[in-house]
């Protein structure tokens, strides 16, 4: 066969880009874990490969060969597009035998394949989307909701914010389900605690990369506070200009969801003195560290954030639940699978031992973090000290607020 | 402080200021595309790839190397126009002789083959690059703090632009160059490499991209997306201008940089689609573009 150039290239490009596994239907006793999420956009530094890595890390811990548990994981690019992400669920679990997914940030994306997985009756971990209707109004018997979600963010970052005398507010935020989640609840917490909220710019999710226009609405407004209700890339860009305007002199910064990955991209000069929430960081303590320690090497470049961590936590809990039920048993029904996650409580490296909630939501605590001056880091990566610490109990939406149909069914 | 539709004027001139700063970038980027379109009838995809190139060869300059802001601009675009004959020589120069939609095919292609290879290397996050010390801090104008790094942008590219029009309309080399896509077999016969021509002309093109990269490098993170963010808006400026068109090009990037700025204010959800607006309108009424000729 002759191969062009453009087709080598073509290929190399492709392959590196997205690996995509495809396993032929195999005996009953395997279980198979598939990981969805962004590996090509805006999210692929917060989710992406890195969760994968999380994920094989996991069924390594567990042990799964020694207690005769076969288990393969797949992994597909959802581009952030939710026909796409439903089409790959559904693909997985018709064609490819797949028993969970697991991660799925984005959180339009996040709430159509938890749909899909309760039509087909599979288990659900939601890691990488923010929106806390996943544990609310469509809440499912097969999903499970880790690491984060809006609710949280907002109680934490966007209630310590005001406490510390951030009274009045500006939101700019992405033009999605997650952006204006992340919005009205920390609306809400701002007007609960005798704030204002002086006005908002809704952008254009994700085709927007200048922020100038809408950081100078939010200085003219006069709020003291700036609110990032965005994620990723879109936060970092909201920072960097700014600094560049001059919002960060008289205007407090509150990005609502920030990863450690974000404060790298920025740089500490930048984005020293930021404070923001993660249910994990790599240097909380000794069994954080261990974890980290076993990926490091296999995810160049990052560090696991509470989104990649989650990854890992939530599979080892899975693979407890499966070996609890008996693999037959777990492969047959994905409610069933849920409802004995539900039972147990969690323990792993990433988050320590915590329990999950009858609305699917895990109770991790949440870490207020403040960003380090540069000449306070140690290292690279040490970027976070500890401000205050949400108990799993307090940091979540209480369960009678959720609405989820679930409860007191 | 006087009000005009209900926005405080300070704010109004403010974004007219901001959406100057944004179309000097359009004005570059399609300044390009329309050079590449007019003078070779390529329709350059990759021009979005490239400008993310430019981007990253400052980076590159920067971290690897040392080399500060002020030569990386001088660097990038070099480099970034020697790759471009590269791939003119490989690649695109096979496809002049079949219809524009194979071009356009082709640099599509490429430009996702490079996007990818360096998301696979860099990551999507981005990577931070700082605005030269000269350059940072901000002035008052009164109605607006406007950052001083935005303001050497807009005048930069105005300059720029200015200077790439002049070459082609006014100098000898201007004229050769319009006279060889006119006419390629008699200018060949006059005694003038017209293929060697045509790679410069593409090198010069991908080189105002690469040259828009640098610029924007300090001001967006540096990252593999940039360009496609880019590259849609900037076809629809070539369009609305006039294919092939300098001058329609440049006064459109600035033009539709406002009207993007405006309507920030007034409806931000609608300002990515603000301009395909204006081009659908431009398209029924002036087919051609607002500065195209009619064939």
């Amino acid at each position: 066969m002759k191969l062009s150039r453009r087709a080598l290239l073509g290929t190399a490009a492709l392959s590196a880009v997205q690996p995509l596994a495809r396993r032929a239907r195999g005996d009953e006793a395997t279980i198979r874990i598939g990981v969805l999420n962004d590996q090509s956009g805006p999210y692929r530094d917060v989710s992406g490969l890195n969760s994968v890595v999380c994920v094989k890390q996991a069924i390594q811990d567990f042990g799964a060969r020694a207690k005769s548990l076969n288990v393969e994981v797949l992994s597909a690019d959802h581009q952030n597009k939710p026909d796409v992400g439903a089409g790959i669920a559904r693909q997985w679990f018709d064609r490819d035998g797949v028993d969970m997914i697991i991660d799925v940030p984005t959180s339009s994306v996040g709430l159509a394949v938890a749909s899909v997985c309760r039509e087909k009756n599979r288990a659900y971990i939601n890691v990488g989307a923010g929106t806390s209707e996943l544990t609310g109004k469509q809440c499912a018997p097969t999903t499970i909701h880790w690491a984060y979600d809006t609710w949280m963010l907002a109680h934490s970052t966007g209630g310590a914010t005001v406490k510390s005398g951030g009274t009045t507010w500006y939101f700019l935020t992405a033009d999605y389900v997650f952006g204006h989640d992340l919005q009205s609840e920390t609306s809400h917490f701002v007007t609960e605690a005798g704030g204002k909220v002086l006005g908002n710019s809704t952008y254009p999710f994700p085709s927007t990369s200048d922020f100038s226009s809408f950081l100078l609405q939010a200085q003219a407004s006069g709020a003291k506070v700036l609110g990032l209700a965005n994620a990723g890339a879109d936060t970092v860009n909201c920072i960097k200009q700014a600094h560049e305007f001059g919002l960060t002199g008289k205007t407090q910064i509150a990005a609502l969801l920030m990863f450690i990955t974000d404060v790298h991209a920025l740089g500490l000069e930048t984005a020293q003195g930021l404070v923001l929430t993660e249910s994990f960081y790599w240097d909380l303590n000794d069994r954080t560290r261990a974890f980290t320690s076993r990926v490091k090497d296999k995810t160049p470049n990052n560090i696991p954030n509470m989104v990649q961590a989650g990854c890992y936590a939530g599979t080892i809990h899975y693979l407890k639940a499966v070996v609890d039920l008996g693999a037959a048993a777990a492969k047959a029904s994905g409610a069933a699978t849920v409802a004995r996650m539900k039972a147990m409580p969690t323990d792993d490296d990433a988050f320590g031992k915590n329990h999950i909630r009858e609305d699917g939501r895990v109770l991790v605590p949440a870490y207020l973090f403040g960003v380090k001056k540069p000449s306070e880091s140690k290292g690279p990566w040490d970027y976070y000290k500890l401000l205050f610490t949400t108990p799993g109990d307090e940091a979540f939406r209480p369960l009678k607020d959720g609405n989820c149909p679930l409860v007191h069914a | 402080m006087f009000s005009i539709f209900g926005i405080p004027a300070p704010l109004l001139f403010g974004q007219i200021l901001l959406g100057l700063i944004n179309g000097g970038f359009y004005a570059l980027l399609s300044l390009g595309l329309a050079i590449i379109f007019g003078m070779l009838n390529i329709i350059n995809f990759a021009h979005g790839a490239l400008f993310m190139m430019g981007a990253f060869v400052a980076w590159m300059l920067l971290n690897y190397l040392g080399i500060n802001y002020w030569f990386a601009l001088l660097l990038s675009p070099l480099i970034i126009g020697v790759f471009g004959i590269v791939l003119e020589k490989a690649v695109i120069s096979r496809l002049y002789k079949l219809d524009h939609l194979y071009g356009l095919l082709l640099t599509f292609g490429l430009a996702l083959v490079i996007e990818g290879l360096f998301r696979n290397e860099f990551g999507s996050s981005g990577l931070p690059y700082q605005i030269p010390p000269i350059l940072s801090g901000a002035v008052n104008l009164g109605f607006m703090f406007l950052p001083i790094y935005r303001g050497w942008v807009v005048v930069v590219a105005f300059v720029v632009c200015l200077a790439t029009w002049l070459i082609i309309e006014k100098t000898r080399l201007g004229s050769t160059l319009r006279a060889a896509t006119e006419n390629p077999a008699l200018v060949q016969a006059f005694g003038v490499n017209v293929p060697r021509l045509v790679s410069l002309t593409y090198a010069g093109g991908v080189a105002l991209a690469a040259f828009a990269g640098v610029l924007a490098a300090p001001i967006y993170s540096v990252n593999p997306n940039m360009g496609s963010n880019f590259i849609i808006t900037v076809f629809a400026v070539v369009v609305i201008g006039g294919m092939g068109s300098i001058i329609g090009s440049v006064l459109t990037g600035f033009g539709l940089g406002i009207v993007e700025g405006l309507t920030k204010v007034f409806y931000p959800q609608a300002s990515d689609t603000v301009i395909f607006v204006v081009m659908v309108i431009v398209l029924l009424t002036r087919p051609a573009g607002l500065f195209g000729k009619t064939a």
